[in-house]
């Protein structure tokens, strides 16, 4: 496996939600320019985990490294160190008061101080890479559920992060939908985006994906190459997942 | 025959007294409303009302608003916890007491000593009023918006304060719009009471001109008749508004 530098360090990470514990000590490292996978039941702890990674979770106990910076540190700016991390969310949550430009040029105008016109002339070369830039000035509940998963996406390129975020990005989207995203993110990875990906499409996860995590009772039990980890699984826990899923 | 008689006599009575009435009422009109100007005394009423009615609301609105941010950041982040406390027993403070009695003791209590325009007065006094109201409209507003939209916003760099101020604050403005025109209705309405501090705004001013006339019925009828169509043009616009704002973000 070909590494860059680590660009997410993960030690020791715990979360609870009282008696629950989502995340039981979790140690790992997210380097640059790979696409890393999450898989595992429901439940198992996979969006406490990528959740984590931005501090959108406050862990319990444990660091968040991401660029040598320690995010759980209140110290810490955190808002600075969102910028560099681009999130994708299973509900799409784009703003539904604003265009699909106004969309994606909101945070680059007000948190990279862009003139509106580097702000447009940025957010239409996005859109146009999805096959959108026709949409611009449509509000996002003119948008199919497939549209508006790839507006989220590239509503967060337009901040030009190191890594993005993805938590089940395909999930709550009809089955025709879940393949034109797909191959957005596809494109993303080829372009050499780090990325970290909650998936349940384990067809894109072995096609797309440097490394694939396997989680269950909020630890990471297994991990491995795509192709090990799905044609070689070591643990039964993931071999009664495959089972199910595949 | 009788039943003739009785019918020409009594359409003539009738009559006269439809004379008669109809001869007290232009007078009762001129007196009221013509002589002496006073319908005039009645539109610098109006003035007075709206001033206070309008500049209270803004007041309200602002106020509101910071009690709103205050009280849902305490029960979203925990944050804010002494502010909190004191949002809400500001609000409990407003709500459980008549807006009359706050009017009073903020003129003869709180500024009993100074010199302020007494229209000034009604504006603190209202607008702290209505702030309490508006907060908890706002509230309910902001609560209402989807938790994915705040994170979406922290997700892209946004603070706390510019993810309320560019994302959430201004769904929850479009969501609370109709209860917030309400809210200044009320206001409106509320205002009619600021004769207590000497203030003579629409409701004094008719009173003025029914104890010079001693009639009560134009005077008190007209001012009634202009708050209910301001009521209505109010609701009308509100009505329009919110159909607009449904169109331009489906
Ligand atoms: N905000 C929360 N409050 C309480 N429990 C939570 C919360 N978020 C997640 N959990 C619990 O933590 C565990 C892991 O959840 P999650 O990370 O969402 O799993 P996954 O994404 O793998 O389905 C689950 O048992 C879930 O019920
Ligand atoms: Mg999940």
């Amino acid at each position: 496996m070909a590494q860059g530098n680590p660009l997410i360090e993960v030690v020791g990470l715990k979360k609870y939600f009282g008696e629950v514990h989502a995340l039981d000590d979790i140690t790992e490292t997210i380097y640059e320019g790979e696409v890393v996978a999450v898989i595992g039941p429901s439940g198992s702890g996979k969006s406490t985990f990528l959740r984590s990674l931005n501090l959108l979770e406050t862990p319990t106990a444990g660091h968040v490294r991401m660029e040598g910076v320690d995010i759980t540190d209140p110290k810490t700016d955190i808002d600075m160190l969102r910028q560099k991390m681009g999130m994708v969310f299973q509900q799409f949550n784009l703003f539904p008061h604003m265009t699909i430009l106004k969309n994606l040029t909101l945070a680059p105008m007000k948190l990279q101080k862009l003139s509106e016109a580097d702000a447009n002339a940025r957010a239409m070369a996005l859109l146009t890479r999805v096959g959108l830039a026709d949409r611009a000035g449509a509000y996002p509940a003119q948008l199919s559920g497939g549209q508006k998963q790839r507006i989220a996406i590239v509503r967060a390129l337009a901040m030009q992060p190191d890594v993005m975020l993805f938590d089940e990005p395909t999930s709550a989207l009809d089955p025709e939908m879940v393949g034109e995203v797909l191959e957005v993110m596809r494109n993303l990875a080829c372009d050499g985006m780090t990325m970290v990906v909650v998936t349940h499409e384990m067809g894109f996860a072995r096609e797309v994906a440097s490394r694939v995590l396997f989680m269950d009772g909020g630890r990471i039990v297994e991990q491995n190459t795509p192709q090990e980890l799905f044609e070689h699984p070591k643990s039964e826990r993931l071999k009664s997942f495959l089972a199910k899923v595949l | 025959m009788i039943a003739a008689i009785d019918i020409g006599a009594w359409f003539e009575t009738i009559y006269a007294w439809l004379q008669n009435a109809w001869a007290n009422l232009s007078s009762d009109f001129y007196l009221n409303f013509i002589k002496e100007d006073r319908w005039k005394f009645l539109v610098r009423g109006l003035g007075v009302t709206l001033e206070v009615a309008f500049f209270a609301a803004i007041a309200g609105i602002v106020l509101g608003a910071l009690l709103a941010i205050i009280r849902t950041t305490a029960d979203k982040a925990g944050r804010l916890r002494f502010l909190n406390w004191l949002a809400k027993l500001y609000i409990t403070v407003v709500r459980g007491t008549p807006v009359v009695v706050q009017l009073l003791i903020i003129n003869f209590v709180i500024f009993s000593s100074a010199f302020i325009d007494a229209v000034i007065v009604a504006i603190i006094a209202f607008g702290l009023n209505s702030a309490a109201y508006v907060a908890e409209v706002f509230r309910s507003g902001i609560m209402s918006i989807d938790e994915g939209q705040f994170e979406a916003g922290r997700s892209l760099g946004f603070s706390y304060g510019q993810t309320m101020l560019y994302i959430v604050m201004p769904q929850a403005f479009k969501n609370v719009l109709p209860a917030l025109a309400n809210e200044f209705i009320t206001l409106l309405k509320e205002t009619s009471v600021s004769g207590y501090i000497g203030l003579i705004d629409l409701t004094k001013a008719g009173d003025i001109i029914r104890s010079r006339t001693f009639s009560a019925f134009f005077p008190l009828i007209a001012v009634a008749l202009v708050y209910l169509i301001m009521v209505v043009v109010l609701s009308a616009g509100v009505t329009r508004l919110e159909r607009r704002l449904r169109n331009g973000a489906r």
